[in-house]
C-alpha cells in the first residue's frame, strides 16, 4: 500500500500543476539535450583527431628553379632523419596532375596555370605531428626550400572551432540547467504547499521523513527522466535531420555518429537529470517542510 | 510519565521567558489542565512534548525518554506514542471520517488491513458509528473533533496532548467531548489538556496547573478554575 501510495501522489502531483510541469520538463529537456549533444561532439572531436593526425601532412615546398643536386641532398637527409616516417617527392608533373584533380571543375583555372609554374615537393608524414616546429627549424633554411606548410595548423584550427561549440553547448546547458533547478524547486514548493495539510498531519503522527519528503522528490525525478526522454528524442531528431540530411555534404570531413553514440549519452542525461532533480527537490523540502 | 525538570525557554527575540524554571511531574493514567492566561507559556509546554521546540535549559522527559538530547530523525518514532487534538480539528477536508483517521495509520506504515479493522472500532468508540463516510464539512463541530479524537487516539498513544479541544464548541458539545477524553483516559492513557474553559475545569475536578508569565502559580489535585 506504501508504495500505491507514493506513486499515486507522484502522478496526482505532476497533474495537480501541469503547466509547471510542463515547464519543468521542457527546460530540462532543453539543457539535458545540450548536455548530450557537447558529450557526442566531445567523443566526434576525438574521433576526428585520431583520424585527421594519423593522416597528417607536411610540405616542404621547393622553389621553382631548385637544381637536381640540392632535390637529392634533400632527399637524403629527409631519408635519415628520425623525426620522419615517410617522404614521398611530388615533382613538378605530379604536382600539376594532382592540380588539375583538384579543381577539375574549374576549367578557367586549370588553363590559366602554366604545367611547370607549379613547385616540385616533398611531401613528409612525421612519427609524432607535434614536432613539426624542429622540422620547420631544421629546413627552413636549406638551400632550394621556398616554404614549409604544416597541414596541423589549419586542423588546430577546425578543432578550435569545435572545441569552442562544444563549449558554448556546454555554457547553454549549464544555463538552461539551472533554469530548470529554479523550475524544480518552484514545483515543489507549489506542491508542498497545496499539500501542507497532509504533511502537517503526516509529521504531527509521526510519519517518517522519507515517507513525507518520497513523493516530492520522485515527481521531480520522473519530470528529470521524461525530460532526458524527450532529449533523446532530440538528438535522434538532430541525427537524422541533420548529419543524414542537411550536412550529408560534409559526411566525407565528420566522422558519422553512430546510433550508439546517442544511446551512449542517454544514461549520462538521465542520471545527470534524475540526481539534479532529486537532489534539488530533497533541498527544496529541508528548507521549505523542515522535514 | 511526563517530566520537567528546572525548564527554561525563551523565544528569540523575546523579551521574557515563555518558560520559567518550570518543574512538572505527571504520572501515568493522570489527567492534568494546564490552566492561564494567553502567552502565558501553556502551548510551549505542548510543542516541548512534541519535540516541535527544545528548551533553553531543564529537562524534557517524556515515556522514559529525553527529549532534550533526543535527534530529530527520532522524532516521528517518538510522536507515535503520542495522540494529539487541537482547537482547529486539523482534519483533511477532501477525505471522509474513515479515511481522516485510516490516513494517520497508512502514512505510519500500518496496511489497509489493519485500517479496515481499527478504524471502525475507534469511531464507534468517540460516537461516529454510522457517519464514518461523511466529509467534515458534512459534520458538525463537536463531531468534527470526535474525529480528530478519533485519529490521535487510533494507534493507542500512551499520552494525548489536547490544545484547547473545545476552545470551537459550544458548551453542550465541549462537555461531550470532555466525557470522551475522560473515557480515554480511563483506559489508562494519560491526558494532558491545555484550556481556558473554566466550566469545565470546575466540572472534572482534576489536577489543575496554573501558570502565569511562564512559572507555575499553583498545582492542585482535584482543582477548580480559580
Amino acid at each position: 500500500m506504501r508504495m500505491k501510495y507514493v506513486l499515486s501522489e507522484v502522478l496526482v502531483g505532476l497533474w495537480r500543476n501541469v503547466t509547471m510541469t510542463i515547464a519543468m520538463i521542457i527546460t530540462m529537456a532543453v539543457s539535458l539535450t545540450m548536455l548530450g549533444a557537447s558529450g557526442l561532439m566531445y567523443r566526434q572531436v576525438d574521433d576526428m583527431k585520431d583520424l585527421y593526425y594519423k593522416n597528417i601532412e607536411v610540405s616542404i615546398f621547393l622553389k621553382t628553379d631548385v637544381s637536381q643536386p640540392q632535390i637529392d641532398a634533400l632527399k637524403t637527409k629527409l631519408a635519415g632523419d628520425p623525426l620522419v616516417k615517410e617522404t614521398v617527392y611530388v615533382d613538378k608533373q605530379e604536382a600539376y596532375k594532382r592540380f588539375q584533380e583538384m579543381f577539375q571543375d574549374a576549367p578557367d583555372l586549370i588553363s590559366a596555370v602554366k604545367a611547370d609554374s607549379l613547385p616540385p615537393s616533398f611531401r613528409l608524414k612525421l612519427v609524432n605531428p607535434e614536432q613539426y616546429k624542429d622540422i620547420y627549424n631544421q629546413y627552413k633554411g636549406a638551400e632550394g626550400v621556398d616554404e614549409i606548410v604544416d597541414q596541423s595548423k589549419l586542423l588546430d584550427k577546425i578543432f578550435d572551432i569545435l572545441s569552442s561549440i562544444q563549449n558554448i553547448a556546454l555554457a547553454a546547458a549549464a544555463v538552461m540547467a539551472i533554469a530548470a533547478l529554479l523550475l524544480v524547486a518552484n514545483t515543489i514548493q507549489v506542491a508542498a504547499y497545496s499539500k501542507r495539510r497532509e504533511v502537517a498531519v503526516m509529521k504531527l503522527v509521526g510519519a517518517s521523513n522519507w515517507f513525507i519528503q518520497a513523493p516530492f522528490v520522485l515527481e521531480a525525478v520522473v519530470a528529470g527522466l521524461i525530460g532526458s526522454l524527450l532529449g533523446l528524442v532530440a538528438l535522434i531528431a538532430a541525427k537524422y535531420l541533420l548529419f543524414d540530411g542537411s550536412l550529408k555534404a560534409l559526411q566525407g570531413l565528420l566522422s558519422p555518429i553512430s546510433w550508439g553514440d546517442i544511446m551512449f549519452m542517454f544514461p549520462l542525461m538521465a542520471g545527470v537529470g534524475g540526481v539534479i532533480s532529486a537532489v534539488t527537490a530533497w533541498v527544496t523540502l529541508r528548507f521549505y517542510l523542515r522535514v | 510519565m511526563i517530566q520537567l525538570e528546572q525548564v527554561t525557554k525563551t523565544y528569540p527575540k523575546a523579551s521574557r521567558p515563555s518558560l520559567d524554571n518550570v518543574s512538572v511531574s505527571i504520572e501515568k493514567g493522570e489527567f492534568v489542565f494546564f490552566i492561564g492566561p494567553s502567552g502565558s507559556g501553556k502551548s510551549t509546554i505542548i510543542k516541548m512534548l512534541l519535540h516541535e521546540v527544545s528548551p533553553n535549559k531543564g529537562r524534557v522527559v517524556v515515556n522514559g525518554k529525553d527529549v532534550t538530547s533526543m535527534r530529530s530523525w527520532k522524532r516521528p518514532h517518538f510522536r507515535r506514542s503520542i495522540g494529539c487534538v487541537f482547537q482547529d480539528f486539523r482534519l483533511l477536508p477532501n477525505r471522509t471520517a474513515y479515511e481522516n483517521v485510516a490516513f494517520a495509520l497508512e502514512v505510519i506504515g500500518k496496511t489497509k488491513a489493519v485500517a479496515r479493522r481499527v478504524v471502525p472500532e475507534v469511531l464507534e468508540l468517540v460516537g461516529l458509528g454510522g457517519k464514518e463516510h461523511r466529509y467534515p464539512h458534512e459534520l458538525s463541530g463537536g463531531e468534527q473533533q470526535r474525529v480528530a479524537v478519533a485519529r490521535a487516539f487510533v494507534n493507542r498513544p500512551l499520552i494525548l496532548l489536547a490544545d484547547e479541544p473545545t476552545g470551537n464548541l459550544d458548551p453542550d458539545t465541549s462537555i461531550e467531548i470532555m466525557r470522551l477524553l475522560d473515557r480515554i483516559n480511563r483506559t489508562g492513557t494519560t491526558v494532558v489538556m491545555v484550556t481556558h474553559d473554566s466550566n469545565i475545569v470546575n466540572q472534572m475536578r482534576r489536577r489543575v496547573i496554573e501558570i502565569e508569565s511562564g512559572r507555575i502559580v499553583r498545582d492542585q489535585a482535584r482543582g477548580v478554575y480559580g
